[in-house]
């Protein structure tokens, strides 16, 4: 298995061994990643004089993991969630931050400062449809979970995590309980009571591309979704609606993996694209909420009442408890998985 | 070759004893030559494959994390009965060590394997190590019990316990939906939990069918192939070998375009009339058949071929002149001189599909996923390489069997059928 790895990553280092002094930022792909080169990385390389070699991953911590046990790090700012966060800061694979750094702790929302990382947006995932297939607007997901009045397939990602408390919201659990009752053995049992009912109609996804892509041909009607994605195919002219009611929320992070050999670098990236301004131009670009308290203000107002942490999109919205997923995660992905190959 | 050497190192007139000697001498120089010619490749398979799997199949009992994060309390814990809560010592000697290891990654992976398999206990172990370290002289005992009142539990001790060898049956015993329950007695996993068997019959099921299709769609090609002139052969081979030389990811991918719901095969049975709603091909196990035969066919074709191209067609041609039927001939006399190939070609089919993954994943629903995908899972998603060490021997082990049972049958099933 070391073996392996470490072949891996000689491989990789191998193909981007010419480009030393550049700073490798990993990210979540997509529109995600091409806002980020625009508002981030162009900006940062031109001021700095730092290259930066953009990669993209889909959030598996094992690459990082093998990096780190092998002391080979290649990658040096990687774009983390926050239970993998939590979780990778308690193994040791990320750096503890030294704020003095980066900025003052008090310009970020709560939950962007954390130990080993720095919010860098707020994403949500959203009920989306196809305003063009469905003939009336579903407003919740009791209207998701409702086949009669809304025929057709619905999408959810193939995993726990954010499926159990859609389930429970569906139920009638209000948004403040979700992870009280999900905490409970008998919660969990209501939720995938829950999703029994719907199973023969949920056609699941892995990638955050998929679900915009499969409500505009048709393949489903309803979906969950990561919001930005839905409002870059909207941008795209494809007729997808964004119900804000019962989201749940996340903040992603900045994190510098343990043995980055360009530390400095890092740091120097990860407190320029912390800054209000950068962070503005970001969201304007693709609709996740700055972590800044300062960049909503720099943004028009009618760009910014699509993100998730315009106050119009918070009601009803539930925050994901980063602590209750890296507690009960591992168990009830396990559960999951026995549920659907069921 | 023997009598090569013979004839190069034995002069005529040598005594026969001399000459014995030299021959074995030669001989040996001939192994050590071969021995030597050999050395590089049984070299690169030592290092890139025995030397991974075993560390593989050593990582699926590996149980480092407790054991390297708290070996003073599991001294301690060793003469404890389980029955009442732990002497005192124990207390003592977990937060001396929790103190020592507080904010290093090794208390947070041993969290993640206590937690595992304890939910909760992740939080219990990082609340406790951060009101760490205790003001002197206070009573250990008393201070954990007051941090947590789970401390005063015997089962939350007993997992320490349970955890703190260096090696573990756990993740192989979780492969095959087995557990160890609070007695220490072997139980099933609760049905809810439980799902590697159903995968593993899933797996031998899946590539079982897609196996038999190989050999129904693959038999006649390669019959057509062997009996045709050798330039409409070739032509013909070309045909197998192309989608052979394509990317896997590529024609998964095309099957996709093709198969869904408004895609190329869905808009002709349309307008055939055939059907009047699109039919669902793709993201079901249709779809993942129909792609896997589709890949696997030529490791079914090609083996076949080289079989039925040794076949002399002289025995078809004698049983008909002496005056057996078409069929019966084909049946009885050439039929069971494919039986090696069809062999080969099935075990490689069937052993290949075992192991798919990205087949599967792209083009199944979650009822469509074999063993891989969980190798996966565990290895990318939760890095639990522990379990998916686990299953990729279970995984190993069922194909070493399968190949074990059919070199069995093939050894006897060769004697009659051929030369």
């Amino acid at each position: 298995m070391k073996l392996t790895s470490t072949l891996a990553l000689l491989g990789t280092a191998a193909l981007s061994g010419a480009a030393h002094a550049d700073l490798t930022v990993i990210s979540f792909g997509g529109a995600n990643q091409k806002a980020q080169q625009a508002a981030y990385y162009e900006p940062f390389a031109a001021a700095s004089g730092v290259k930066i070699v953009a990669g993209e991953y889909n959030g598996e911590q094992a690459k990082i993991k093998a990096m780190v046990e092998t002391k080979n790090v290649t990658w040096d700012v990687v774009e983390v969630e926050s239970p993998e966060l939590a979780r990778g800061c308690e193994e040791g694979l990320y750096e503890k931050l030294d704020y003095s750094k980066i900025g003052n702790k008090s310009d970020y929302i709560g939950k962007a400062v954390g130990e080993c990382g720095i919010g860098t947006f707020v994403w949500s995932t959203v009920l989306a449809y196809n305003a063009d297939k469905l003939k009336q607007a579903p407003t919740s997901w009791a209207d998701f979970w409702d086949v009669k009045r809304f025929p057709g397939k619905r999408g959810m990602r193939k995993g726990a995590k954010f499926t159990l408390e859609f389930a429970l919201l569906a139920d009638g659990v209000k948004p403040a309980d979700v992870y009280t009752v999900l905490a409970t053995p008998a919660g969990v049992d209501r939720a995938f009571k829950k999703l029994d009912e719907l199973k023969p109609n949920i056609q699941w996804w892995e990638a955050g591309a998929q679900p915009p892509q499969m409500l505009a041909s048709g393949d489903m009607v309803m979906s969950s979704a990561y919001n930005g994605r839905i409002a870059a195919a909207q941008a795209e002219g494809k007729n997808l609606k964004i119900v804000w009611n019962g989201s749940v929320y996340d903040v992603d992070s900045w994190a510098i993996p343990t043995g980055s050999p360009r530390i400095k670098e890092a740091y120097d990236f990860i407190r320029f694209a912390s800054q209000a301004k950068p962070q503005s131009q970001y969201a304007a670009l693709i609709p996740y909420g700055p972590t800044h308290q300062g960049a909503v203000g720099m943004m028009d107002a009618k760009v910014a009442a699509d993100l998730p942490t315009a106050p119009a999109n918070l009601k009803g919205a539930l925050p994901s408890n980063t602590e209750f997923w890296v507690e009960y995660g591992e168990d009830l992905e396990q559960r999951f998985n026995a549920w659907a190959a069921r | 070759m023997p009598t090569e050497t013979l004839s190069l190192s034995a002069p005529p007139n040598d005594p026969v004893v001399g000459l014995k000697q030299r021959l074995r001498r030669a001989e040996r120089r001939r192994k050590l030559l071969y021995g030597a010619l050999i050395l590089p490749l049984a070299l690169f398979l030592a290092i890139a494959f025995i030397w991974p799997i075993a560390a593989l199949l050593k990582r699926s009992v590996d149980n480092p994390e407790v054991h390297g994060a708290l070996p003073q309390t599991l001294a301690v814990l060793k003469h404890w009965s389980g029955d009442e809560l732990p002497p005192a010592e124990a207390y003592a000697a977990l937060t001396r060590e929790l103190t020592a290891i507080r904010g290093t990654p090794e208390l947070g992976t041993a969290a993640k394997r206590l937690n595992r398999e304890t939910p909760g206990y992740r939080s219990l172990i990082m609340k406790t190590a951060r009101k760490m370290p205790l003001d002197d002289g206070v009573d250990p005992q008393g201070a954990l019990m007051s941090i947590d009142s789970r401390w005063s539990d015997v089962d939350i001790w007993q997992t320490i316990k349970r955890t703190g060898s260096p090696y573990t049956a756990f993740y192989m015993l979780s492969a095959l939906d087995l557990t160890i329950d609070a007695d220490g007695d072997l139980a099933a996993t609760p049905p809810e939990e439980s799902i590697y068997l159903d995968i593993l019959g899933r797996t031998f099921w899946m590539s079982l069918i897609v196996a038999v299709c190989c050999l129904l769609l693959g038999f006649p090609v390669a019959y057509l192939m062997a009996n045709l002139p050798q330039d409409k052969s070739n032509n013909l081979m070309i045909f197998v070998l192309l989608p052979f030389w394509t990317s896997v990811l590529v024609r998964v991918a095309a099957w996709i375009v093709l198969l869904q719901n408004d895609g190329l095969v869905n808009q002709a049975l349309i307008a055939l009339g055939i059907t009047d709603a699109p039919l669902q091909l793709v993201f079901n196990r249709i779809g993942v058949y129909i792609a896997m035969v589709h890949i696997l066919l030529p490791f079914m074709v090609l083996p076949l071929y080289s079989v039925m191209k040794g076949i002399s067609p002289v025995y078809m041609r004698a049983a008909m002149s002496l005056g057996c039927p078409p069929f019966k001939s084909f049946w009885k006399v050439y039929f069971p001189q494919t039986l090696p190939g069809i062999g080969a070609g099935s075990l490689l089919v069937f052993i290949i599909c075992m192991g798919y993954y990205i087949t599967p994943a792209l083009l199944g629903s979650p009822q469509e996923q074999m063993v891989s995908y969980f190798i996966a899972f565990y290895t990318n998603q939760t890095i639990n390489w522990g379990m998916a060490a686990a299953l990729s021997a279970v995984l190993l082990a069922a194909t070493l069997v399968l190949y074990v049972f059919y070199a069995r049958r093939l050894g006897a099933s060769q004697a009659p059928a051929g030369r």
